[in-house]
Order: structure tokens, then sequence, then C-alpha cells
């Protein structure tokens, strides 16, 4: 790589990061989350359809990070509960094509669930500056539907993090559901 | 001094449907649901003449006139249609995504008038309005005529997949909704806007009334009542998810000549979700 002078160096930087670099680089920040599916006491269980998403301030819903349905059902009838994640469903999935490579997924059962992303790679493309909530919605056959809401902001040194910030300049939000959700956690690491 | 042939011009270009009758009490057509997903997917409807609102308990109306605008804006037709006893069903086949719309819709003149001391008028109740029947029931020396130029309209909505607006194109003939919200994306917690035309223009003034579901499990029937401002619109505040019945009742004296008065009544069942 060529030497660049200190005075150029300061512009470059800001214009690669107005860029919002598209490009993955072997820094970029890690995304977990973990979302635990209650067990639940009922006569007729159904695994619930859960969707994870991240949505801008101005509620569009920039990247689905996961969707479980009914995937395999014969002539795609499990399409036909999707619309009972109401807030994903209005935000995002009726403009999707199902399913959607390396977000739609089967349904899961109870016990807790994790996700793994980094930043730049599909399905979690780079976020411009700004707020953003990380939302959780799942809705079961003959049972309810809940969606948690997880706020953070971009980049990670904003100081909207404060509150949540964890050794290592990274963040970590928690909500709990009360229904059909339990514990999620939003875990990012620079 | 009435014209009768410039009459019977404009009562053949009116747009005349059979269904007049049904609207004469509270009149609906509810969805079983309105926003749906999935493929080969069918919604069912409910529909009747009562005034306790989605409760079938008068009398099933005919429905036999529906209209569907698929999401492509042609022509779809529901099916397995009965009259039962209180209640019409039917059914529509999802054939297309996006958004589509259920209708009935008539217009035409009505005439009052007063012959030897009694009060007449055409159509008379539970008679179809047709051009021949008013030509021939309305004499040409009626005493204290008064025609009204009305327009009636009852419509519903359901969407499979994305929201579209290709079937909600208004007519610009008579009263009608212009979604500004639109009606199968109502949820609780936010305002809607509709915006009502009277043959393509503006309706100001209109009494907007919206009653959601369920009076009969509760003491009051908590109306929102409404008036629509200089742009004919509206901004509704939900009362809780549910599904609404929604009336529209405009009048001036605007009409075409040979009607003084002009009137107009919009009836629309929709759908607000919990957010």
């Amino acid at each position: 790589m060529n030497k660049v002078s200190p005075r150029m160096a300061l512009p470059a930087l800001l214009f690669a990061a107005a860029q919002c670099v598209s490009v993955p680089s072997v820094y970029a920040a890690e995304l977990s989350v973990t979302l635990a599916i209650p067990k639940l006491d009922v006569a007729e269980y159904h695994k619930p359809y859960v969707a994870i998403w991240i949505e801008n301030n101005s509620t569009k819903a920039v990247t689905n990070l996961a969707v479980w349905y009914d995937a395999d059902m014969r002539n795609n009838e499990g399409e036909k509960w999707l619309k009972d994640m109401r807030q994903w469903w209005r935000r995002s999935g009726r403009t999707l094509q199902m399913p959607v490579d390396g977000v739609t997924g089967a349904t899961k059962g109870p016990g807790e669930h994790s996700l793994q992303l980094r930043f730049g790679t599909q399905p979690l493309h780079e976020l411009d500056e700004g707020d953003y909530t990380l939302r959780a919605e799942a809705a079961r056959e003959v049972g309810g539907r809940e969606v948690l809401n997880l706020p953070f902001s971009w980049p990670l040194n904003s100081s909207a993090n404060d509150a949540n910030r964890t050794k290592g300049g990274g963040i970590s939000v928690t909500q709990s559901g009360t229904e059909e959700l339990g514990s999620v956690t939003l875990r990012i690491q620079p | 001094m009435l014209n009768k042939n410039l009459l019977k011009t404009l009562l053949l270009s009116a747009l005349v449907s059979a269904s007049l009758s049904v609207q004469a009490h509270r009149a609906w057509i509810v969805p079983q649901e309105t926003v749906l997903s999935g493929e080969n997917r069918w919604v069912s409807f409910d529909a009747a003449v009562s005034n306790d609102i989605f409760l079938a308990n008068y009398n099933p109306g005919r429905f036999s006139d529906v209209q569907v605008i698929n999401p492509d804006g042609s022509a779809g037709q529901v099916e397995n249609l009965h009259t039962g006893k209180y209640r019409s069903v039917f059914d529509l086949p999802l054939t297309q995504e996006g958004t589509y719309r259920l209708l009935l819709a008539s217009s035409g003149l009505r005439a009052l008038w007063e012959e030897d001391g009694q009060r007449r008028m055409y159509p008379g109740r539970g008679e179809q309005y047709s051009a021949e029947g008013f030509a021939k029931a309305v004499p040409d020396n009626a005493e204290k005529l008064s025609i009204i130029q009305s327009s009636r309209r009852m419509e519903t909505f359901v969407t499979l997949g994305a929201p579209t607006r290709t079937a909600l194109a208004p007519t610009q003939q008579g009263l009608e909704l212009v979604a500004v919200t639109h009606p199968n994306d109502l949820f609780a917690g936010e305002e809607a806007t509709f915006r009502f035309l009277i043959d393509g223009e503006a309706a100001q003034g209109a009494d907007v009334t919206l009653i959601r579901e369920g009076t009969r499990y509760r003491n009051a029937q908590e109306e929102i009542t409404l008036k629509t401002n200089s742009n004919g619109e509206i901004t509704v505040r939900w009362n809780g998810a549910g599904r609404y019945f929604l009336e529209a009742e405009y009048k001036d004296n605007k009409a075409q000549k040979p009607a003084t008065v002009r009137s107009g009544s919009y009836v629309a069942v929709l759908e607000v979700l919990p957010d």
C-alpha cells in the first residue's frame, strides 16, 4: 500500500466513511441475536412464525435477518400465515418473493436460537449513519402474536448507544416478551 | 315544465344498477379477512341489510349485482353466492396479487311531487329505478315537483400481497372515497386520511360516520362523526382495531338539470388491525 500524507488521509477516510463502505472489510462489525421461544403448556401447539429485521427511524425495513415459517408445506400453503406477523408483513414481507436465500428457514421450537451475522455480508448489508430498531415478531397458529423492539444507533460509537455499551466498544440490548417471545438480545461487536 | 327528451337522455346516461333498494337500511359487505398472504387464496364475504353493524338480522339484501375490480383493473366475479334468510354469502378467488375492490353502485334521478294533495315519489319504496319507469311515473305537469340527482355506493377492499391502487381509481361519478391512506393498510394506532369526491370534485361538508364492529357488546355506539374539509378530506383516529362501518352523506344544489338537488351516499367496510 502506498503511503498517504497525513494531510490527505483524513479527507480520504471521511470520504470512505461517507460512502458507507459496501466492501466487506476484515474489520466488519459482527451482529448477533439470541431469541428465546418460550415453552408453552397448551393443548394444541404450533411452532411460531418468527421474523427478525432491522428498520430505520422512518419505519422502513432495511434488512431482513431471519424469517422462520412453514416453507416446506405442500403448494406453499405455509405462506398463508406470513401476514399474521403483521408488522413484518407491512414493512417488508408483502413485497418479498418467498423464500429468500439466507433469510428464510424452517420454524423452530421452544428454546434459545441465535443468529451470527457480519455487516457487509448477506443478508446484513452496511448501515448508513442513523437510529435503527431491530424488531422481532412472533405469531403462532391458535396462539398469539408479539413484537419486541430493540433500538440502537449506527455507527456504534454514537452517544445514543452509551446506555447499552459493553466492554470493547460494542453494545448489548435486551428485551423480554411476555407471551410468544422470551428474551431477545441484540449484540454488536466492532 | 319538464323536457322529457332531455330527461330521458340524462336518465339513460346515468349508471343504473338494480340495487338501490338494498340501501334503504344500513347495508354492508363484510370480508372475513382483508390482508392475505400466500397462493390460491379466497376470501369469503357476508353481506346483509341490517341496522345492527355486521349482525345479520333483518334481510339478506340483493347482492347478485356485486361488482369486482381486480388489481389490474379488469372485472372479476364473485362465486358461490348464497342468499339466506338474513344474510348473503359469497366468495372471491384471489387470482392476482394486489388490491381488489368490491362494490355496488347506482345513480339516477328521484322525483318527489304532489298529486291531489298526496305526496308521490319515484322510484317508490322497494321499486327499482329505470328510465322508462321514471318517464311513465312522473306526470308532465306534476305539482311541486323536485327532482334529486342521487348516487349510492357500497364498497369493501381486500388485498393479497402488497397493496396496489389500480382498482381504487375513482369513477368521477357520484359520491366516492379516494383512499389517501390505503384501505387495507389501516392500523389502530395510526391516523388515516380519506378524501371524498362528488362527481369528481372535492365533496366539502360531507357527514361521515364510522362505527366499529361489536356494538352488541357495548352500551354505546361509540361512533366517530366527522365532516369533510374544503379538500373533501377527513382524518380518522380509530377507536381501536376491528372492522368499521363507514357511511358518508353529501347534499348540495349543484345538480344537473332538471334535478335541483344533488345527493350522494357512500358506505365502506374497512378493517383496522392492531399495531
